[in-house]
């Protein structure tokens, strides 16, 4: 009976990849009861209910066709502003969101995860899965708008083309961003706080720093150090996404090249891995540091 | 039979204190000792054992230290210990919700941990939605609690209200409910923390005859962690008693429960020196307990009043008044507090720095059995914005028994805290 089979084993300290993709699976249910608990705890004794899904866009949009349409004056490659302006926020909407939710998994969670043990895994990846559904609506409005200006107005800027068909990709290339990220973050603000604090300003700032609220083609003349500056915009992992995405809808500006989206997914895949490992060994002890 | 659980020369390290640039600069010596000069943790090595009661030089606290047992499978073992012995720290680490700092444990077959009833409970969420939510938590897939689910709304008596969120129950069915689902987990290990001393009496019976059924019809391993001696000796044949995070002694269950309860009653003298008794969270600037000192014998009548004196030295002369604070903890439950008194203000006599002030509770109405007496010193508001002086913890003990058998009243730790009037007099 020297070496029989245990079904557990736990040691202070894990080998570097060690995570049990096996036992993740196996709390599947568990995952999607989480997804249902997000989605249907949100809007519970709300009048409107998912309406308000589209209704903060909605004045996000409004906001932004004010102050960098009419104020700023910045173009839109020709594209409507409304379509423009919608179709950058509900992208960016659900990278952020993903992303603010994964980064607080650890601190948010504490009170569940003191109690009882899940792979705390589980928990961004519900968040990332029931923000598709925000996701889902809000996108409905954008097509419900895009619809309605193809019939008022046939003859605006704005192309469908094939690229649109990518659209799955890049869902998925977001939420792997947002969640690699996310988990990097919710792993170090466990024990210092500071990041968290640092964390909400570095979003906003994030957002300026994609080409959400201006074309990336606003850009391309200008020069950094004798470097263009679209080329430095790419190097941010979010702004192929985006740029493919209004691409592919929209039609706007030039198609951003497969290098920079293979780039991006690359970056994705090495955030995404590293993000996983790093979460998964400070789970274990986290409940002592929090 | 073969061994369920196994733990292997078990350390907790914990850290005291706040989080602070400390913990970085200890963070970074760590990590620069283990990664950059290969050398081993350099504060694994220090670190004391777990007393609460004293205050230690080091930073570094073992919570457990060098646990090493085995459990058969089928068996159902008492884990037995003070407040902070480390208890719920062993089932912490058995159930994975955080891990050890040195040795391992290694189990075979699935472990439930019920360190909590509900949960994961959302108040928005029905009781049926938080059911499956519960069951998910803890392991069961959807199929499993689908199959159960009948059995589980009838256990927890409250099918009326199945389809009402959670927030609109009492606490009592929130409860319930969690438990029902507990009770029908069914792992091969079986981790439990003291989750019997809730509800209501009819329920706690129905609790207590599943847990009974569980560890006895079907061959489960269980660890049961309470401070209840007699729940403890009702359901379990073996014991571990914890002593600051090592393990005292081990085994069966009735040795253990004694030598647990004459190891809490060591000092039987009447009079308390307390100036050898370290203290913690106070700095004794102000008022700070010389003695104390029984005024009734070890072994009282149950419906005589219980009087002590405090010897009291008063270090700031500004300190003009002040109030004590007794609390008793029963002994058989494990250091449970089952009252505390507050005595009124008093005003610091004139002209003199060490005092002697008589404290008696009348009507104490506390169950037979034996008793630990701690006593605070303080001044303000108990309940908001109370100042500590002095705090002596585990001072005297003393026993209450009755001349004619029946003791005048029954006195349960889930009942919560009790509060007497305490009568003080100065000598």
């Amino acid at each position: 009976m020297a070496e029989e089979k245990w079904d557990s084993i736990i040691e202070p300290k894990d080998k570097l990849l060690s995570v049990d993709f096996k036992e993740l699976w196996r709390y599947r249910d568990l995952c999607s009861l989480f997804v249902k608990r997000n989605i249907i705890t949100q809007y519970k004794q709300t009048i409107l209910g998912p309406v308000w899904f589209v209704v903060q866009p909605a004045l996000t949009v409004i906001m932004y066709m004010i102050v960098f349409g009419g104020i700023a004056g910045i173009p839109t490659d020709g594209v409507p502003r409304p379509l423009f302006y919608l179709a950058g926020t509900c992208m960016w909407n659900y990278f952020s969101e993903c992303l603010t939710k994964t980064s607080n998994t650890f601190v948010d969670n504490a009170g569940i995860f003191g109690k009882v043990y899940f792979p705390r895994l589980v928990m961004p990846i519900a968040n990332v899965i029931s923000n598709l559904l925000r996701f889902g609506i809000q996108f409905g409005f954008f097509v419900l708008i895009y619809v309605i200006y193809f019939f008022v107005d046939p003859t605006c800027h704005a192309h469908l083309n094939w690229y649109a068909l990518l659209f799955p990709v890049l869902i998925a290339m977001m939420a792997g961003l947002a969640l690699g990220f996310g988990t990097i973050i919710s792993s170090m603000t466990t024990k210092y706080r500071d990041l968290q604090v640092l964390f909400s300003f570095i979003v906003q700032l994030w957002m300026y720093a994609t080409p959400i609220v201006y074309p990336l083609s606003q850009t391309k003349s200008m020069f950094w150090l004798g470097i263009p500056v679209h080329k430095l915009m790419c190097l941010n992992p979010v702004t192929p996404i985006i740029e493919t995405f209004k691409y592919g809808f929209l039609g706007a500006g030039d198609f951003v090249g497969w290098r920079w989206l293979i780039y991006s997914f690359v970056f994705m895949i090495v955030l995404l891995t590293l993000g996983i490992v790093i979460f998964n060994k400070v789970q274990k002890s986290f409940m002592d540091t929090v | 039979m073969s061994t369920a659980i196994e733990f292997n020369h078990v350390g907790k390290q914990y850290r005291l204190g706040l989080v602070s640039t400390r913990t970085l600069s200890h963070d970074l010596h760590r990590w620069w000792q283990m990664n950059i000069l290969k050398k081993e943790d350099p504060y694994l090595r220090i670190g004391e054992t777990n007393d609460r009661t004293k205050a230690g030089t080091s930073e570094y606290v073992w919570a457990l230290k060098d646990i090493d047992f085995k459990v058969e499978q089928g068996d159902v073992i008492g884990i037995i210990g003070r407040n902070g012995a480390g208890k719920s720290t062993l089932l912490k680490l058995l159930s994975k919700v955080t891990g050890p700092t040195v040795g391992s444990i290694r189990a075979r077959g699935r472990i439930g941990a019920l360190l909590e009833v509900g949960t994961g409970f959302h108040p928005e969420m029905t009781g049926r939605e938080n059911i499956y939510m519960n069951g998910a938590i803890m392991g069961m897939s959807k199929a499993e609690i689908s199959k159960k689910l009948d059995e589980i709304i009838d256990f927890s008596g409250c099918e009326r209200y199945i389809d009402t969120p959670v927030k609109r129950y009492s606490s009592g069915m929130t409860v319930r409910l969690g438990f029902a689902v507990a009770a029908h987990l069914d792992p091969e290990i079986l981790v439990v923390d003291e989750v019997l001393a809730v509800g209501d009496a009819e329920f706690q019976k129905k609790a207590i005859g599943k847990m009974q059924d569980v560890s006895k019809g079907e061959g489960r391993t269980v660890l049961f962690v309470s401070h209840n001696m007699a729940s403890i000796q009702n359901l379990c044949k073996t014991g571990i008693l914890l002593e600051t995070g090592q393990i005292k002694k081990t085994g069966l269950v009735g040795d253990v429960v004694n030598a647990y309860i004459s190891n809490n009653l060591q000092e039987i003298g009447d009079v308390s020196h307390l100036t050898e008794f370290r203290r913690i969270g106070v700095t004794t600037k102000e008022i700070e307990f010389l003695e104390l000192t029984r005024n009734i014998p070890f072994k009282s009548d149950s419906n005589k009043d219980i009087v002590f004196t405090a010897k009291v030295k008063r270090n700031v002369i500004t300190v003009k008044t002040f109030q004590f604070t007794t609390l008793i903890d029963n002994v058989a439950l494990g250091g449970t507090r089952v009252g505390m008194a507050y005595s009124q203000e008093i005003t610091w006599p004139e002209g003199k720095n060490i005092a002697e002030f008589e404290i008696r509770i009348p009507e104490h109405h506390l169950a037979r059995g034996k008793y630990i007496l701690d006593v605070w010193v303080g001044q303000g508001d108990i309940t908001s914005s109370y100042k500590y002086f002095d705090s002596v913890y585990d001072s005297l003990t003393f026993e209450i028994d009755t001349i004619n058998g029946t003791p005048i009243s029954e006195w349960h730790s889930y009942w919560g805290e009790g509060i007497w009037a305490s009568k003080v007099q100065s000598l």
